[in-house]
């Protein structure tokens, strides 16, 4: 198999994962804020197995990057932006996220339950 | 100061893995250093420019931008992963033959390393635009002293830059015979690990929901967040806990590429009396 097979193989995959797609739907929205390096609420509840979309809004001026491994997140939000984020359906748990810039102060968890 | 070694350190030693996966994969080719220099450089100033405009890239696609562009990389990464081992099941043979009779040298110069180079770029693109975000971020925040800053950085990138040094000594410990088998092995898995990564954040941007469902949770065996964790995590795709759609594609992937690369052995083995007719595919 040469190179632009396989280039434009996986580009079709691509563009149908992405064009079969649905953007984000207006599921239950939550919202935190991140200030003076913390997260705030810093616990967020969320209804187990139901997906959920998170926004998140930097009121500091330097960037941050909300980093969950157990969320399977990571996302740069830059000072005074905000960006939204999709929860997939959780199994009742906790899950810990941090900002990673600002590991020491920004620290929260998502509830499953 | 700790907290820049550590991040700087992380981001450095996992684009150090994938590189020096790389350079133990091209152990004998004469013009790789130049490829995999260049590459990296490349990717080093690709950082810079992914950070600056790291704002307007995440406004992209509904703000699914960052997503979007990390999938995007993460699977040109695996194509040329991909394309590269099944161009040495195809040549590998030729080459191992080459080497006995006229030396390593002029037999493995034609190997895919712009693939590789592309590799090594993207790797040191996607992690180096972090540490370019972080630094920028603590310099625009002040408080934390310039110097100190500066050292935590330097420190992280010899610390990040030493440990991937030994991983690649470590490889090249492993006898010639196996060292091919070995690495193309590696790079079938970390290609398989990066397509999974890739899943995580089409399905953070919203773009994928089906299978979000975790396949197994390990994180109480071997958390992600460790030392080991983290770094079969770079290594193989390693995830505590992975939606069954990740599972799924890291499988494919694997599948895929062993049935290309055993497709072309094939292929090479039948026509093998006529090398001639064989020499590109």
């Amino acid at each position: 198999m040469t190179l632009p097979r396989l280039l434009s193989a996986s580009l079709l995959v691509l563009t149908v994962t992405v064009a079969g797609a649905q953007l984000v739907a207006a599921e239950s929205g939550i919202s935190v804020t991140i200030k003076d390096h913390k997260f705030t609420p810093a616990e967020i509840h969320v209804p187990a197995g139901k997906p959920a979309v998170l926004t998140i809004k930097n009121e500091d001026g330097s960037v941050e990057e909300f980093d969950s491994s157990a969320l399977k997140i990571e996302k740069v939000i830059a000072g005074g932006g905000e960006g939204s984020v999709r929860l997939r359906p959780l199994d009742p748990g906790r899950y810990p996220f941090m900002g990673e810039y600002h590991a020491d102060t920004a620290q929260g968890v998502v509830i499953a339950e | 100061m700790l907290a820049t070694l550590l991040i700087v350190f992380r981001e450095i030693f996992e684009a150090g893995l994938i590189v020096g996966i790389v350079l133990a994969a091209t152990k004998g080719v004469p013009a790789r250093g130049i490829w995999i220099g260049f590459g990296t450089i490349a990717g080093v100033a690709g950082a810079c420019v992914v950070a600056a405009f790291a704002g307007e890239i995440g406004q992209l696609f509904q703000g699914s931008g960052q997503e979007l562009f990390n999938a995007t990389v993460l699977m040109i990464a695996v194509v040329m992963l991909a394309w590269h081992n099944i161009w040495m099941a195809s040549h590998g043979r030729e080459i191992a033959q080459d080497m006995k009779r006229i030396g390593a040298e002029v037999a493995a110069g034609d190997r895919p390393l712009f693939a590789l180079a592309v590799v090594c770029g993207l790797a040191v693109l996607r992690e180096g635009s972090e540490v370019v975000l972080f630094l920028y971020g603590v310099l625009t925040a002040g408080g934390t002293s310039l110097p100190s800053m500066a050292l935590g950085g330097a420190l992280g990138v010899l610390a990040g830059m030493a440990v991937s040094a030994l991983m690649y000594r470590g490889l090249l410990a492993i006898p010639a015979r196996y060292l091919f088998r070995v690495t193309s092995g590696l790079i079938t898995l970390l290609a398989a690990g990066l397509a999974a990564q890739a899943v995580a954040f089409l399905q953070q941007a919203g773009y994928n929901d089906t299978l979000t469902f975790t396949a197994w949770d390990t994180s109480w065996l071997l958390p992600e967040d460790s030392v080991v964790g983290r770094l079969l995590h770079t290594l193989i795709g390693y995830t505590d806990r992975p939606s069954a759609a990740q599972l799924v594609v890291y499988v494919l992937t694997v599948a895929v590429i062993l049935g290309l690369m055993g497709g072309q052995r094939t292929r090479m083995l039948r026509t093998a009396p006529s090398p001639a007719v064989t020499s590109r595919s």
